[in-house]
């Protein structure tokens, strides 16, 4: 495909995604208002007034109605994307699952933002937890460059015969979604055509074949119908590698489900989600200046959950600490549970570690002190809370 | 009952087809009275096939013509609404 990326641009994540949802031009969009969604919705609202998308936009009255709209359009046969934050995904959630059961290609956009309460409008992860086990995709983005390139890649993804799930595309609220930064766009026709013709298998407006969609299913049928979920995850691992490909020769830029960075002869490293990993990278770099043998692994596939690559690339680390932007009370953090299973049997010594909780900064001193500590730590510690004793 | 099938057999999300259900038989579970009717008395107004919640009245184009005791659960509605006493409830298996 011949293409040309025309001159990077200064946007934040949140009008990146609206212009990816430009170029893309679903054929609905039903959405509810949240912060710090708004700028995205807000923006393609823009282009939609001004004529320059084809889509209808449905102003329902909740998230539970922008899903469940969100649902018919896709399986009657329509591409959709909406997009959400915290409370609105909380809402929503309830019919993500069912969106995920129903096999719906949805594209969502979301902001992750802190859950209630206290009522916070700033950025952690939980809002992504909540949904965690409800069979959606979940892509993280470190900066408004990968929400924009995810968001592109999105409707391959979940639209692919073998996925046919949503797929969610995560920006940290506020440090991506309000946060300006040269993004280079790709050229409309380009996106057109890679994202291409909407494709699902029972489109319920084929008349010519009508069916019975989200049927109930009793003992004898549930588990079955669960279970052609976990496959499809496992096929979205495959899919996300061969849009990627494409996307590439697209781009010239490569996304893998998960990134290494100065992964390969470290000896202690940091697994996180999201924008932190940015803030890590530079922190790696000055460690690594200063002789230290460090490295980041990010995560951009929380969900599908790349066990296999994950073991492969942290193997050979001696100690991992695994940066949860989330807790559980209780309990253990997500992604400290999730990689402590993927990485049991192997000599790794994984710690934990909470922050950031309702938007709290991550200083690059405390990611000094993760790398610096000695393993063995409490689980998890809690970076940034007041009064923790072993923290700088 | 038919084979159950497995995730690979079923079609995407459990989605269903015309022909694909079995037709299941709700009058196995029946309350142990069924309605029997006097075709003499009966009028043919059609207020059993009108309140019937099973759809349990059979017609021929618009002719009363009796119950599907497959699907019949013995509710009695039948027996109730009929205005000439034609319908009367008998117990199951005489």
């Amino acid at each position: 495909m011949a293409t040309r990326a025309v001159a990077a641009r200064v946007l934040t994540g949140g009008e990146a995604v609206a212009e990816a949802m430009r170029q893309i031009d679903p054929d609905v969009v039903p959405v509810y208002p949240i912060t710090p969604q708004t700028p995205m919705i807000q923006g393609f609202a823009k282009f939609a007034a001004a004529g320059r998308v084809h889509g209808e936009i449905i102003n329902v009255e909740s998230e539970h109605s922008a899903m469940s709209a969100a649902i018919g359009a896709a399986l009657a046969g329509a591409r959709t994307i909406t997009a959400t934050s915290s409370q609105g995904l909380a809402l929503m959630a309830e019919v993500v699952y069912i969106a995920a059961a129903m096999r719906a290609p949805i594209v969502m956009a979301v902001g992750n933002r802190a859950l209630s309460g206290p009522i916070n409008i700033h950025c952690d992860h939980s809002d992504s937890m909540l949904v965690r086990d409800s069979g959606v995709v979940q892509l993280f983005a470190e900066n408004a460059q990968e929400a924009y390139d995810l968001m592109v890649m999105a409707p391959r993804i979940a639209e692919h015969p073998d996925v046919l799930l949503p797929v969610l595309v995560c920006q940290d609220g506020f440090t991506i979604t309000h946060s300006a930064e040269p993004v280079v766009l790709l050229g409309d026709r380009s996106v057109k055509k890679f994202v291409g013709e909407y494709h699902i298998p029972f489109p319920l407006l084929d008349l010519s074949a009508p069916t019975t969609q989200g049927p109930f299913a009793m003992p004898d049928y549930y588990y079955e119908v669960r279970h052609q979920q976990v496959a499809a995850m496992s096929a979205a691992l495959a899919a996300f590698e061969d849009v990627a490909g494409e996307f590439e020769t697209l781009s010239g830029r490569r996304y893998d489900v998960i990134e290494p960075y100065a992964l390969d002869d470290a000896e202690r490293a940091i697994v996180c989600l999201g924008s932190t990993g940015g803030t890590v990278k530079d922190v790696v770099d000055e460690l690594r200046s200063e002789g230290e043998r460090v490295g980041l692994l990010e995560i951009r596939s929380f969900r599908p959950f790349p066990v296999e690559r994950l073991r492969s690339a942290l193997e050979h680390v001696g100690q991992i600490a695994v940066l949860d932007r989330a807790d559980s009370p209780g309990g253990l953090p997500p992604l400290f549970a999730d990689l402590t299973a993927t990485l049991h049997g192997t000599s790794a010594e994984l710690e934990s570690y909470v922050y950031g909780l309702g938007g709290r900064d991550l200083h690059p001193e405390e990611i000094r002190h993760v790398f610096c500590a000695p393993a063995g730590a409490a689980v998890p510690v809690y970076l940034g809370l007041r009064s923790e004793p072993c923290l700088v | 009952m038919s084979e159950l099938k497995s995730w690979t057999e079923l079609p995407v999300g459990g989605t269903v087809s015309p022909g694909d259900a079995e037709q299941p038989r709700t009058g196995s579970w029946r309350t142990g009275l069924r309605p029997e009717v006097d075709l003499s008395k009966c009028v043919n107004c059609l207020l059993c096939w009108l309140y019937c919640p099973d759809s349990a009245i059979r017609l021929d184009g618009t002719t009363f013509v009796g119950f599907d005791h497959d699907v019949c659960k013995g509710c009695e509605l039948c027996e109730v609404v009929c205005p000439v006493g034609a319908i009367g409830m008998v117990r199951d298996g005489n």
